[in-house]
């Protein structure tokens, strides 16, 4: 009893969001995700406080906890001074870190999130780039973006000098120092071993599932299937 | 806004002056104009000194948010941006993006509540950069400078937020973005229960602040709940919950104090309007939604397509008709040198057939 709990409490993100929770529910209420899924951010600090290892451990390979959109709207509302956003990102960082995270149809989805966000980190020093982010995964974005998508060097020419090549202004190519720096932080404080990790559990799945392992259509499966159980 | 007092518990100082500026991902992509309009402002308006450095990168926060950048990591970039910012000279840290803000705000107070980790970092950072942290002085977002400056932009107005063809001050919705505040109510000019700082630059340029039920709810990005596909419906749901509660009150437009909430409030209405027909602007049409900066400019004069008003999906000319601003409709899709490069696809949004969701509810 407990082994779960402490694992949790090596982050501080567990000590800052969670005290003592008297179970009022006013996260919930407030909560935009609750509204969508089915999904009650209340239970999930009151399973963490249980320190329950099978039940904080259900929810490690749940759904459940890839429901937040870490609006963080419960922070300033809880009367005890919780925050279970805070919460969420301890049950998320640990759930990765054990492989847990493949276990749910929402957790599958951290590999599309390393690949699309977290290595154009690393290829370009920015979360997005016009470049990355493609019309035909992106509908709802509609035709003015396809119009900058296709023009892309035309328009942020007209308000950069330096788009997509070095110097100061929207979009320039960040020098190649700087993303030397920025690829040593992601070794040297475990970003990197943080996306190892991902990838490892999810050519584990991949497999598991039947596919050739972590591949391109695996990815994109976990990025656009929705089975519709979450509501 | 006006007879509430709240907001005035919650002040922050504002350096007057020096900025170190830090870019955001998402207001450089979709709103480059708004940058660029910053800049021109605080430098060439107003005559401040504001370093826009070329060597910061992102500060990884929709990484982090999306859970695949672990929380010593985005520390270690955020001390390098503050090591940058010392190196350069400056100590006022301004930050152009929401997320960002919430992310420098958080790594602040943690490092000072927890001063191991800060030890940690400057390890980190020493031996990945061998760079030293300076933690700023101050840190702001891009909309507290505005808000700080705007009686100085209200006495150089070319245009006031007023219908020119009524002379009734226009009707702006004002949309926070959730980690301005919710995160560090202290960090934001009024809290996050009556946050002021957009509202108190409507105020000052002529305008009327709508407030409506939904006025606090998240626009819906949700970092995971939209940037994977599968999830988006979650994302539309809540720009849905919005523009339903907004619409009733026929706003002229909505400013939005983040990039990604302008962007959803935008890219949204447009979605709506192609699945189910519905327009929530009193016209029949879309609600333009601006970025601050924007509407500063706009205030001020600039020229809209300077702004980079293309890149929204919601036409914005019916607002521009209704300040009075001049514009080239030629010029609106042109490229840099003028180029013709063709333009968008026309979509339902923008056209007038669209039924507006009060008369629909008749």
């Amino acid at each position: 009893m407990g082994k779960y709990y402490d694992m949790l409490a090596e982050d501080i993100r567990l000590e800052e969001g969670l005290k003592a929770c008297m179970n009022c529910g006013v996260c919930t209420a407030v909560c935009p995700a609750a509204e969508f899924y089915n999904y009650d951010p209340r239970q999930i600090v009151v399973i963490v406080q249980t320190r329950d290892d099978e039940e904080i451990e259900r929810l490690l390979k749940s759904d459940t906890i890839w429901y937040c959109g870490e609006c963080m709207s419960c922070r300033p509302r809880c009367p005890r001074g919780n925050t279970p956003g805070y919460v969420i990102q301890a049950l998320r960082t640990l759930s990765q870190r054990l492989g847990f995270f493949t276990e749910s149809e929402k957790g599958r989805q951290q590999l599309a999130l390393k690949r699309l966000i977290g290595d154009n980190i690393l290829a370009t020093g920015y979360c997005l780039t016009p470049r990355n982010i493609l019309p035909e995964l992106h509908p709802e974005q509609g035709p003015v973006w396809e119009w900058i998508h296709s023009n892309d060097n035309d328009i942020y020419g007209r308000f950069s000098d330096c788009y997509r090549t070095e110097g100061s202004g929207a979009l320039r190519m960040i020098d190649k120092e700087s993303m030397e720096e920025l690829h040593r932080i992601f070794e040297v404080s475990g970003g990197k071993a943080f996306y190892d990790t991902i990838e490892a559990h999810s050519e584990r799945k991949a497999r598991e599932m039947g596919y050739n392992g972590a591949t391109h259509e695996y990815m994109m499966d976990t990025y656009t299937l929705n089975s519709e159980n979450h509501y | 806004m006006a007879h509430r007092a709240s907001w005035q518990e919650y002040q922050k100082d504002i350096a007057p002056d020096k900025y170190y500026y830090a870019r955001s991902c998402i207001r450089q992509n979709f709103f480059p104009g708004s940058e660029w309009a910053f800049l021109d402002i605080l430098s060439n308006k107003l005559g401040k000194d504001i370093y826009d450095d070329p060597l910061h990168t992102s500060c990884t926060g929709i990484g982090y948010h999306s859970d695949v950048v672990p929380l010593e990591t985005i520390m270690t970039v955020v001390a390098r941006q503050f090591a940058l910012m010392a190196e350069a000279g400056y100590e006022n840290f301004v930050s152009s993006c929401i997320t960002s803000f919430g992310i420098y705000n958080e790594v602040l107070a943690t490092w000072e509540e927890f001063p191991e980790t800060e030890e940690r970092t400057r390890r980190y950072l020493k031996e990945a950069t061998g760079r030293d942290l300076v933690k700023p002085r101050s840190i702001a977002h891009t909309s507290d400078i505005i808000f700080y400056q705007r009686e100085a932009i209200a006495r150089k107005a070319k245009h006031r937020l007023i219908n020119r063809h009524t002379g009734e001050p226009l009707k702006v919705v004002e949309h926070i973005g959730c980690h301005y505040a919710k995160i560090f109510p202290k960090s934001g000019i009024g809290g996050s229960e009556f946050p002021y700082v957009l509202a108190g630059m409507i105020e000052a340029w002529g305008g009327d602040v709508v407030d409506y039920p939904e006025r606090r709810h998240c626009c819906g990005f949700g970092f995971r709940n939209y940037l994977v596909q599968a999830n988006r419906g979650s994302s539309i749901a809540n720009s849905h919950k919005k523009l339903e509660s907004m619409a009733p009150y026929r706003p002229d437009f909505i400013v939005a104090n983040c990039p990604g909430c302008a962007m959803f409030l935008d890219k949204w209405q447009y979605t709506i309007a192609e699945m189910d027909g519905v327009a929530y602007g009193a016209d029949g049409k879309g609600i333009p939604v601006l970025t601050y900066e924007e509407m500063a400019g706009l205030v001020l004069g600039y020229d809209p397509w300077q702004l980079g008003m293309q890149f929204h999906q919601v036409d914005v000319e019916p607002l521009l008709d209704k300040l009075g601003v001049e514009y080239d409709p030629g010029a609106k899709y042109l490229g840099a040198g003028g180029k013709y490069i063709g333009k968008p696809a026309d979509a339902a949004i923008n056209c007038p057939s669209q039924r507006p969701i009060y008369e629909r509810r008749k």
